[in-house]
Formats: C-alpha cells, structure tokens, sequence
C-alpha cells in the first residue's frame, strides 16, 4: 500500500465518527437505564419488623424489596451446631460469628443463591434450608453445604431498632 | 430468482408488475421447482408458518383482553376465560398453539439432521433457523410469564437468575432485566413488550429463511443435488401445496385434539394459582419443550459452567454444518450415522425425561451420562465419522431410484445419457 498523506478530509472524517459515536451512545443510554429500577422502587428501601412474638426454633418470613427475608431464632442446639463448623468443610467459608451478631438471631435473604427459588425451613441434610428446585442443602447458619448454589444466603443490612423490632435495609 | 424471466399476460398486470414485480415473485414462488421424492418430513416447513400465523392472530386477540399489570394480571386470564366470548378457546389455542408450534419445530429440526439439511450450501438457511429457534424459545418463556400464576413468578426467577451467573457484571444484569430487586411489575411489563414483539421478528426471519432456501433449493430425502427444473422437480404448485396441505390437516387434528378434550395436560396445575413472591412450587419444571436444556442445566454441579453448558448444547447446532464432514448429506447412505442419529433421539428424549424429575440420585446420573454424550455426538462421533465412515453409492439423480434403477453406476451413467 502506498504511503498516504493525512489531510484535511480525514481529519473531518474522524471528528465526525467521534462526535457521531458520542451522539449514540448518548442516545442509547437513556433507552437501557430505563431498564434499571426506578425511584418507586428504590423509595422502598427499609422494613421494620415486630419479633415479639418468635420463640426459639420459630422462623417468619416478611417482604423486603419484593424479596422473602427469613427471620429465625435459633436454639441453642442450632447455634452450638453452627459455630462448631469447621471452615475449610465450607464452600463459601464465613463464619456464623459474622452472620449472626447476635447469635439467636439469623436475619438472611430467604433466596437461594443458585437460581433464586425460596428455600423450605427445617429441611436438607443439614437441618437448615433445603431449596426445592436444584436441591441445594444450606445449614442452621444459612451456608451452603450441599448443591449447585455458588454461596451462602445472603445477610442484609438490618438492626435491631429496640428489643422486639428489627430494622431491614 | 434473478434468473427469472416472467410476463404478465394482462396489460395492466404487465404495467402493475414493471412498476413492482411482485407478480414476479408470485410466479416464481408457484413454479418454483421442487424436488419430486420429497416425503412427507417436508410439510413441517408450511406447517410451522401455519403455527407462527395462529399465535400471531390469536396473540392479538388475547392482548385485546389482557392486561399487563402485577395486580390484575392473573385475573384478566381468568376474565378472558370465563367472560370473554369464547376467550377459552382462543386462549386455549395460543397455549396448545406454544407446544404444537415446537413439536413441529422439533420434527423440522431432527428432519435436517437426518437428511444433512444444514450441509452446503444450506448454511445460512439452517443459522437463520437456529436464531428463530432461539427466539421461539424466548417468546415461549415471556409469554409463559404474563398469567402471573406461580410457575409464570417462579419460572421468570429461576431463568433470569440464570444471568446471575455471570462473574462480575451478573447480579447488575439480573436487577436491569427485572427493573427492581426480584421480578415484579416492570418485569411483567417489558416481558410483554418482547412477547408481542418477537413473533414479528420471527416472522421477518422466516421471510429470509424461505429466501435462502429458494437459491439452492430444498434438499430431498436422497441428498444429492438436483437439477431444476428437470425430470427430478415439480413445480411447488399444485403438488407440494396439496401435499402440504393434507399434511397440515393431519396436524390440525392433533392440534385440535389438544385445545378440544386435554387443554391443560401440558401446562402446570400449579400456574393456576396466583404468584406469590413468598413461596415457591415444589417442583419447578419448565414447559416440556425446554426440558431437554434443563436436564443439562441441573446435570451440572457448578452454577456458571451449568449455564454454559445449557447455551452451549443449542449453540453448538449453529456451528453443526461444519463439525458434519461427512460429505454424504442423506443418512440413508451412511450406515454409520443412522445408527447414531437415532442414539442422539433418544439421547435427548432421555434428557427431556429426567429434566422433568427431581434431580437426585439414579436421575441425576442418568442427566449427566446423557450430557455427556449430547456433546460427544457433536463434538466427536460427528466428526470423527465424517472421516471414517464407509458410505453407500448414492444414485446419480432421484429419477434412477425411482424407475428401478441400478446401483451399478455404468448402467446408470448410459441411463442418463439416453435419457439426454
């Protein structure tokens, strides 16, 4: 190929596909962020909820962001068992001190990791959640022991507001 | 087509068609010549057109009652059920219309497998197919998604959790597809938008798919390529139209079959309850049609490679013409490849079987014994036979077969030359 001079021309050339390409994608990115969710959605960013009436063994199921969050006091067979884990038996190592402050209580997603589905209370080979769909088995912690699931059930941002109210989100 | 010499006889037609030759077009589309031995695995082309325009038309006419809303939803199939004036039954044919629509597409498939369809210089037509498959399968999903029941709620989580599995950029992906952090009103909304708009795409893309076919022209049960028009062809009116049409009649009886006396055995009882984000079914199960796919999802222990695994096992089809190096296209001349072509059916009837049971134990085994060997026909038995196989003579042109011929191909060449 013969050496070719720039000149005026490809100079106008790549202005115009720059300025062009800037045009585009500023037209494009409003129609895909429409996707994402918007401020109604997001307004609804904290739940509170009333623990009162939870004995030990006993798990509610409330709704925050649309998604099932489980609410469990344990017993003390149940956290025993959860903290003698050892970490290197797990798949996604996090110890139970870190998901539960306080270890009565296990606040989590209730959405298995895999695929989304609400895993089922008291259920699988490690006496915590069982989900129904692709047969991931989590234990009395909310970690994955068993299955397809990558990790364990997710703990959200939550607080205890005072003794019997706890604040998701 | 451009070779296509074609008048009007009438002077208006002659003035309509030098202004736009869609006379030209007609003319071509009824003498187009088509092979003579084409059976009667060749009518499912027409029968799938016929499939696309039913949920078309009664697509439209649900959505003139439906309404894509979270809260009212569930209900408006419910009212276009009981109060619509025979909404039961359009209703009832869109659903039915799904699984006849992919029976066929399935028979379609499988018929090009066996005959070497996809082979050169078929490429372009069976790509094209594939990408209407793949668009078939998400109109199917999206639409199984707007009764809002709860294999619809559940059904939507699980697939587009699928995206999830992508490192990095996945849980982004899952939020943007949902609109909000699990699937809710905006979900539904955008899942109806795509549903109404994919069958127009589809239909575009069948326009393309018949318009590659007509430049080679169709393959026949022999495989060899024909000389049109000649003594192999006949033109694709009146022959192919008729025997398109008993064909149709046929499916129809099926079809009908389904909408008249068994309208929800292939659906989920489970869908006529209403969604609910709290809990999920039992046993999710997809429509039958996906189950093959699932059965490959589950049969893999690890969450990204499962999702691979299931994209690859329909992608790798797009790539089939060239892991085929078989120059032979029909398996009636290779011993070999008959014999696996039907292992692979019943390979993938395996994988439909175990994706719909739970997946433990002999089941679970049985799904990745069956994955495995879906990818070692394509990858490996494919190509390797190519190579290896001994094939049988193939006739010199469908007419020699057919007048008794010879396998003696002396014989068949002199034939030939006196036929000249």
């Amino acid at each position: 190929m013969s050496e070719k001079k720039t000149n005026r021309r490809d100079f106008l050339f790549t202005a115009t596909y720059a300025v062009g390409a800037v045009g585009v994608g500023a037209t494009v990115w409003p129609m895909i962020d429409q996707m994402n969710p918007d401020a109604s959605v997001k307004a609804l960013a904290s739940t509170e909820v009333d623990v009162s009436s939870l004995t030990p063994g006993k798990t509610i199921t409330v709704l925050w962001r649309g998604k099932p969050v489980f609410i469990r006091r344990r017993t003390e067979d149940e956290i025993a068992d959860a903290r003698s884990v050892k970490l290197d038996d797990l798949k996604d190592p996090e110890k139970d001190e870190d998901r539960a402050k306080n270890p009565e209580w296990l606040v989590m997603l209730g959405v298995c990791t895999h695929l989304g589905c609400v895993p089922l209370n008291d259920k699988g080979d490690y006496n915590g959640w069982f989900c129904p769909c692709h047969g991931s088995h989590y234990d009395t912690s909310g970690r994955i022991r068993k299955g397809p699931a990558p990790t364990n059930m997710e703990v959200p941002k939550y607080e205890f507001v005072n003794a019997n109210t706890i604040k998701i989100g | 087509m451009s070779d296509h010499e074609y008048t009007p006889t009438s002077k208006a037609g002659k003035w309509f068609n030098d202004r736009l030759p869609l006379l030209t077009l007609a003319n071509h589309l009824t003498d187009y010549p088509t092979p003579k031995n084409l059976n009667y695995w060749w009518t499912f082309g027409g029968i799938l057109t016929f499939c696309l325009i039913t949920q078309i038309v009664t697509g439209l006419t649900l959505a003139m009652h439906y309404i894509a809303h979270a809260d009212m939803a569930f209900e408006s199939v419910e009212h276009i059920m009981r109060d619509v004036n025979y909404g039961w039954l359009i209703r009832y044919i869109h659903a039915n219309g799904a699984s006849m629509f992919f029976l066929a597409v399935y028979i379609h498939i499988f018929r090009s497998l066996f005959y070497g369809s996809y082979k050169a210089p078929r490429e372009i037509i069976w790509i094209i197919g594939i990408i209407i498959y793949l668009l078939m399968m998400a109109a199917a999903f999206m639409g199984y998604v707007l009764p809002w029941g709860q294999m619809s709620f559940w059904g939507a989580t699980v697939i587009t959790n699928l995206f999830s599995a992508i490192p990095l950029v996945g849980e982004g992906i899952v939020t943007w597809l949902w609109g909000g952090y699990s699937v809710d009103n905006p979900t539904l909304t955008r899942f109806f938008t795509l549903h109404y708009l994919i069958p127009f795409l589809i239909l575009g893309l069948v326009v393309l798919h018949i318009w590659a076919l007509h430049v080679p022209g169709n393959n026949n049960p022999v495989g060899i390529d024909v000389k049109k028009p000649s003594k192999d062809t006949v033109p694709f009116h009146p022959y192919i139209v008729i025997k398109d049409t008993f064909a149709l009649l046929m499916f129809m009886i099926v079809f009908a079959f389904f909408v008249f006396y068994t309208p929800n055995i292939l659906g989920h009882a489970d869908n006529y309850i209403e969604a609910d984000p709290l809990v999920t079914p039992a046993h999710i199960v997809p429509e039958w049609y996906l189950l093959p796919f699932y059965a490959i999802l589950r049969s893999v222990p690890d969450k990204l490679l499962g999702v691979i695994a299931m994209l690859s096992a329909i992608l790798i089809l797009a790539a089939l013409p060239w892991l085929d190096t078989s120059k032979i296209r029909s398996a009636v001349f290779r011993p070999l490849y008959k014999q696996f072509y039907w292992i692979l059916v019943a390979d993938v009837l395996i994988l439909g079987y175990v994706g719909a049971m739970p997946a433990e134990g002999l089941y679970l085994l049985v799904a990745r014994v069956a994955t495995a060997y879906y990818f070692l026909h394509f990858l490996v038995i494919l190509p390797v036979l190519g190579l290896k196989e001994k094939t049988l003579p193939i006739p010199l042109s469908i007419t020699e077969p057919i007048l008794g011929g010879t396998a003696n191909l002396a014989t068949a060449k002199n034939k030939e030359s006196s036929i000249k």
